[in-house]
């Protein structure tokens, strides 16, 4: 039987590198690319023959890829923050509280989920070119919450479902007043739900492509993603590859940190999410 | 087990509202603390009620509005209500078939790979004996990164004498200059980036397969293919018409791989592509308006198809609890 099992292993450890290399080539190619200097740039091959730091120099000399990362980081947090306080609210109420209307609540989420962006697209230019929000940090943190809400509402009320509520009042019998059962009890126990929901919204609104490029014109709150598609380099017979990929690199930093430290709680977010409801 | 507070004792029900439970309204007249808890939800909800409202339900409804109008930017002195003439217009337009039969296939052909692969994934992912942290970690990359950032990763790949890819095709090769080489290639970064999600969607379904049952049918000398088909896929199916529910949706809306891929030349463009050229490069808000409400309309549809025809169970739905 021991060699059965040896064969087991080695079959699913096979299995597994195969998905490994799969996932990690594309990223592994970006990687060298951003640090091929400008002369191996083109010698197609996927290691770096010669290594430099010099793509990277180069974009953070750049006002352009400053501001960008700048609107980038400003925006994924905001709105995640704000979605997440709106959703845990939402999700506190609908997996605590009887009212009427939470059927439509969780329904209109779940056509949120599914609604084409880009049908926002033409009427949200024409809205915000007229509220004077078009190009700014809230032209687009408005439609990263909206689509951010359902995810948060689902993943957060299927985690709210799962905390045991009646610690709660075992706490307030024991002695403690409604503010310390919830600082001392509550909040410890809903904090990793609020806290991967968090991420999984980051990574949504760090993610997006299409608002981001409708709904800016100017370096004033266009994000790296949309910023990417005008890298020229800084002439027009500079190749901007390298740039490119450094900068692709420098966002990708953020998610592989994610993944790597949160990765339990990014795959029970999404199923919870996504399958429960 | 959920543990309930009492007063929460009715889940958030069904959406589709064919299950509504009718012992609420049977109910005497509310108690101050009723009253009180409705008053709560109601004032929690609001702030992320509002905000969807406003962000997308009044946008659609405006662009209803537009599209019944000839409103172009760059002539806005011929504004004018013009009633479903735009409709006849994009209706008629070969490039919007193109582009319509172009994203039907994409998102046929990706969602088919995806699933397939989503599947094997997830079977690895639940069953692997080795490294199972490791290769779950390294599998949510491509469904963390930047699509934008990935589609670059493709680009360069696949871009002669840079990429590794390109070349290994051998010299003078430039797949992303024709239409069908580039349709492959946008399906691959597709295929790539979305099937983690898949598989962790599929995996929440293989976790609801009782360990009991697949060893019943394999002492009754069922097969591992028997087992897949007859015990699992059973099962896992309500976890898999979601999946593929979400899946087709967004794969409709593809639209990052795309413009950085192809930019929607060689007729490799998507109606989410044409929607966008037309806002930007043409400013006309009436056609536009028009495909977007096209498009909404087709979402609409594939939503109620998957919904009523293979009987998605609505996501929101209680399961009961379990995990």
């Amino acid at each position: 039987m021991a060699t059965a099992t040896t064969g087991r292993k080695v079959t699913w450890g096979v299995l597994d590198l195969l998905v490994i290399a799969f996932a990690l080539i594309p990223v592994l190619w970006i990687l060298s690319l951003s640090f091929k200097t400008k002369d191996t740039l083109t010698d197609g091959s996927f290691w770096p023959q010669q290594w430099t730091l010099k793509n990277y120099a180069d974009i953070f000399q750049t006002s352009e890829f400053l501001r960008a990362l700048v609107n980038s980081i400003g925006i994924a947090i905001i709105s995640t923050l704000i979605a997440v306080v709106f959703g845990t609210m939402a999700a506190y109420a609908i997996a605590r509280l009887e009212f009427p209307g939470k059927r439509l609540l969780v329904g209109l989420s779940l056509l949120i989920a599914m609604f084409p962006q880009v049908s926002l697209v033409t009427p949200l230019f024409n809205i915000e070119r007229g509220l004077g929000l078009f190009d700014t940090w809230p032209g687009l943190i408005l439609p990263y919450i909206t689509f951010a809400l359902p995810l948060s509402i689902y993943t957060l009320s299927a985690f709210f479902r799962e905390i045991p509520w009646e610690l709660e009042k075992a706490a307030k019998m024991d002695g403690a007043t409604p503010a310390q059962a919830f600082r001392k009890v509550i909040a410890p126990l809903a904090a990793p739900g609020v806290f991967t929901t968090a991420i999984l919204v980051f990574i949504l609104c760090w993610n997006d492509f299409l608002f981001a490029i409708s709904l800016t014109s100017t370096t004033a709150s266009r994000t790296v993603p949309a910023a990417l598609s005008f890298f020229t380099g800084s002439s027009q017979f500079e190749d901007p590859t390298g740039q490119v990929s450094a900068a692709a690199v420098v966002i990708t930093i953020p998610i592989i940190i994610f993944v790597l430290f949160f990765q339990r709680r990014i795959v029970a977010g999404l199923t919870s999410g996504a399958v429960k409801g | 087990m959920t543990v309930q507070n009492p007063s929460a004792a009715t889940e958030p029900g069904v959406v589709d509202g064919h299950e509504v439970v009718s012992h609420r309204k049977s109910r005497p007249a509310l108690s101050e603390g009723k009253r009180a808890e409705r008053r709560l939800g109601l004032w929690l909800c609001a702030p992320a009620f509002i905000v969807m409202i406003a962000v997308t339900g009044y946008p659609i409804v405006y662009s209803i509005w537009l599209s019944l109008q000839r409103y172009d930017l760059r002539f806005p002195a011929q504004h004018e209500f013009i009633g479903f003439a735009n409709y006849a217009a994009v209706l008629t337009n070969s490039y919007w078939w193109t582009s319509f039969g172009i994203t039907m296939f994409l998102t046929v052909v990706s969602v088919a790979i995806e699933f397939v692969l989503g599947m094997a994934l997830a079977l690895l992912l639940h069953r692997t004996l080795v490294g199972r942290g490791l290769v779950r970690t390294v599998a949510l990359i491509p469904y963390g990164i930047v699509t934008v950032v990935a589609a670059f990763s493709w680009y360069f790949a696949w871009t002669p004498k840079t990429g590794y890819l390109a070349n290994a095709l051998g010299s003078g090769a430039a797949p992303l200059t024709d239409q069908w080489p580039s349709l492959f290639i946008i399906i691959l970064a597709e295929v790539w980036k979305t099937t983690p999600f898949m598989a962790l969607l599929l995996m929440a379904g293989l976790a609801l397969v009782p360990e009991d049952l697949l060893k019943a049918a394999s002492m009754d000398g069922a097969s591992a293919w028997q087992r897949f088909t007859k015990v699992m896929l059973p099962v896992m199916k309500p976890a898999i018409l979601v999946a593929l529910l979400f899946r087709t949706l967004d794969a409709f809306r593809i639209f990052d791989n795309i413009y950085v891929l192809t930019s929607g030349a060689q007729d490799t463009g998507s109606v989410s592509m044409m929607t966008y050229d037309n806002l930007v490069k043409g400013l006309n808000l009436g056609i536009g308006s028009t495909m977007a409400v096209l498009i909404f309309i087709t979402v609409a549809i594939i939503a109620f198809l998957f919904i009523k025809v293979f009987g998605t169970a609505a996501p929101g739905s209680d399961d009961g609890g379990k995990r």
